[in-house]
C-alpha cells in the first residue's frame, strides 16, 4: 500500500516490509503523545467504532486510549449482550449501520474471517482488533515495534517464539510478519504444540535460518529476544502431562543466568505462570512495555488510515 | 467388428480425461445419484496414452453450465468436457482452473464467519495450482479436502 489513508487492516500479510517501517517509524512519534507528554488534536472530529463482540481488556482499552489521545472520540461496545447480534441480526447488518455513525470501524469477533466480511460491507476503513484463531494484525505490528525500540533493528535480529506455537494466532501472524525482515528464528515447543508445517515452510522458502527444539536451554545463551507463550491447560488430555510440559517452558533467573546481557522477554499476555514474578523487576522483562506500545502503534494505524499522518 | 464399450451419444456432454477414480465425484458434483431421466455412462479405469489410465463420464440431453465445469476442474483439473450436439462435437473445452473459486466450495473451518448465517459468497483463493491448494479469502484456512467441500 502506497498510501494508508482509507485502507482496511485485516491481517499481517497486507503489508509490505515498507508499510510495516512506515507504521513504527510513525509509533515512535507517538510515544510522547500516548504518554501524555505531549499534545496531538489531529483526529479531532473524527468518530471510532469499538466492536467487540468479544470480551478483550487490553486491545480495546488501548484502541480507545490511541484514539482519545489524538483528540478523536469512540462509541461502541464492549461485549454482545444487549445489541442487536443477539436478536439475530448478522454481522453485516451490523457494519452497515455503524458505517454510517463513524469514520473508522475496529472490530473483535469470535468467528475467524469476520474482520475480511465487516470490510467487504463497509465503505469505512476496518481494523481487525483479532477474529477467532485468526489474525491479530495489531498485536504483531506491536510486537514487531517492541523488538524495533528495544534492539534498534529488526534485520539480524535472533528470536526464539516460546511455548504453544501450535495453536498461538500470536507467533503465527509473527512469523509471517519476521519473514520480511532477515532474522534468526528459533521454534521452542514441545513436539505435540510446534509451530504448523505450513508457517515452517514460510521460512524455509525465504532461506531464513531456523532451529526448532524442545529445550529452551539449546537457544537461551544465543537469541535476542524471547517471546514466550501460554501452554494452555486444555490442549492436554492428562493434567499431569500438562503439568510436565507447562513446567519445562517456565522462564526464571535460574535460567536467565545463561541469557545474553541485552535479553528481551516479551509476552502477549495474559500469562499464568510461564514466567515467574522474579523476572518482572529484571531489565530482561519487556511484557509490560510491550503492552504500554500498543497504545503508540494503534496511534500510527489510525492516524495513518484517517489522514493525520502522511 | 469391434464392439464399443460406450456407444456414441447423439446430444449431451463427454467428460473425458478425469484422473481415474474420479469419475463417482464427478458424477456426485453434476448431482447424479440414482433417479436419472437420461442415460448416464460412466467408464473407469480406461487405458488412456496421454494420462495411462483415465475415467470417462457421459451424459446424455445435458449440457454442463459454467459452474459445473469449474467445479470439475477443482477435483479433475485434466479433463476436457464435449458438448455434443447432434452427434458431433459442438464445443471442445478444456476445464481451467480460475484464479478464485466463488460460491462452489463450503469452508472446512466450523468456526469460519461464512458458515455463519452471513449473506456471503465462499471465496477460495487458489495459492498454487500444482498441487492444488485453496485458501479461505476469509478464515485463511486451507482446505485439506477439495472434493468434500464441494457444494
Amino acid at each position: 500500500m502506497s498510501s494508508f489513508e482509507g485502507v482496511d487492516v485485516i491481517s499481517i500479510s497486507d503489508f509490505s516490509k515498507e508499510d510495516v517501517m512506515k507504521v513504527l517509524k510513525t509509533a515512535k512519534g507517538m510515544v510522547p503523545v500516548s504518554a501524555g507528554k505531549k499534545s496531538d488534536r489531529s483526529l479531532e472530529g473524527k468518530i471510532l467504532s469499538a466492536l467487540f463482540f468479544e470480551p478483550s481488556t487490553r486491545t480495546r482499552l488501548s484502541f480507545e486510549s490511541a484514539m482519545k489521545r489524538l483528540g478523536g472520540d469512540v462509541l461502541g461496545f464492549a461485549q454482545p449482550e444487549g445489541t442487536s447480534l443477539m436478536k439475530g441480526e448478522t454481522l453485516a447488518d451490523t457494519i452497515r449501520m455503524v458505517d454510517a455513525y463513524s469514520d473508522v470501524i475496529v472490530i473483535r469477533h469470535p468467528h475467524e474471517g469476520a474482520a475480511r466480511l465487516a470490510a467487504d460491507f463497509a465503505s469505512k476503513p476496518v481494523i481487525n482488533a483479532g477474529d477467532g484463531a485468526g489474525q491479530h494484525p495489531t498485536q504483531t505490528l506491536l510486537d514487531l515495534f517492541t523488538i524495533w525500540e528495544g534492539l534498534g533493528k529488526l534485520d539480524g535480529v535472533s528470536i526464539a517464539l516460546v511455548g504453544d506455537l501450535k495453536y498461538g494466532r500470536t507467533v503465527h501472524s509473527l512469523t509471517t510478519a519476521l519473514t520480511m525482515f532477515r532474522t534468526n528464528l528459533n521454534f521452542v515447543a514441545p513436539p505435540s504444540l510446534q509451530m504448523p508445517r505450513e508457517l515452517i515452510d514460510q521460512v524455509k522458502e525465504k532461506g531464513m535460518p531456523l532451529k526448532m527444539t524442545h529445550d529452551i536451554r539449546d537457544v537461551i545463551n544465543d537469541v535476542d529476544v524471547l517471546y514466550v507463550t501460554r501452554i494452555q491447560k486444555e490442549r492436554f488430555p492428562d493434567p499431569q502431562e500438562y503439568a510436565k510440559v507447562a513446567g519445562t517452558y517456565r522462564i526464571d533467573l535460574a535460567l536467565l543466568r545463561e541469557a545474553k546481557k541485552n535479553l528481551m522477554i516479551m509476552h502477549p499476555l495474559p500469562r499464568v505462570d510461564e514466567i515467574a514474578p522474579e523476572v518482572d523487576e529484571t531489565p530482561y522483562a519487556k511484557y509490560f512495555q510491550q503492552a504500554l506500545n500498543g497504545v503508540s502503534v494503534r496511534m500510527a494505524l489510525l492516524s495513518l488510515i484517517l489522514g493525520g499522518s502522511k | 467388428m469391434r464392439e464399443l464399450r460406450v456407444q456414441p451419444i447423439k446430444n449431451g456432454t463427454v467428460i473425458d480425461h478425469i484422473p481415474s477414480g474420479m469419475a463417482l465425484k464427478v458424477l456426485k458434483i453434476l448431482g447424479i445419484s440414482g433417479d436419472v431421466a437420461s442415460t448416464v455412462t460412466v467408464a473407469m479405469h480406461v487405458a488412456s496414452a496421454k494420462m495411462k489410465w483415465k475415467d470417462i463420464v457421459k451424459v446424455e440431453d445435458r449440457e454442463l453450465n459454467p459452474r459445473e465445469v469449474d467445479k470439475i476442474c477443482l477435483i479433475a483439473p485434466s479433463a476436457t468436457v464435449n458438448v455434443i450436439r447432434n452427434y458431433n462435437v459442438a464445443e471442445k473445452r478444456r476445464v481451467s482452473l480460475p484464479e478464485r473459486a466463488m460460491g462452489i466450495l463450503k469452508c472446512a473451518n466450523p468456526n469460519c464467519i461464512t458458515n455463519q448465517k452471513e449473506p456471503v459468497e465462499t471465496v477460495f483463493i487458489v495459492s498454487s495450482k500444482a498441487p492444488l491448494l485453496l485458501r479461505c479469502r476469509y478464515c485463511d484456512r486451507v482446505l485439506e479436502d477439495i472434493a468434500a467441500a464441494i457444494v
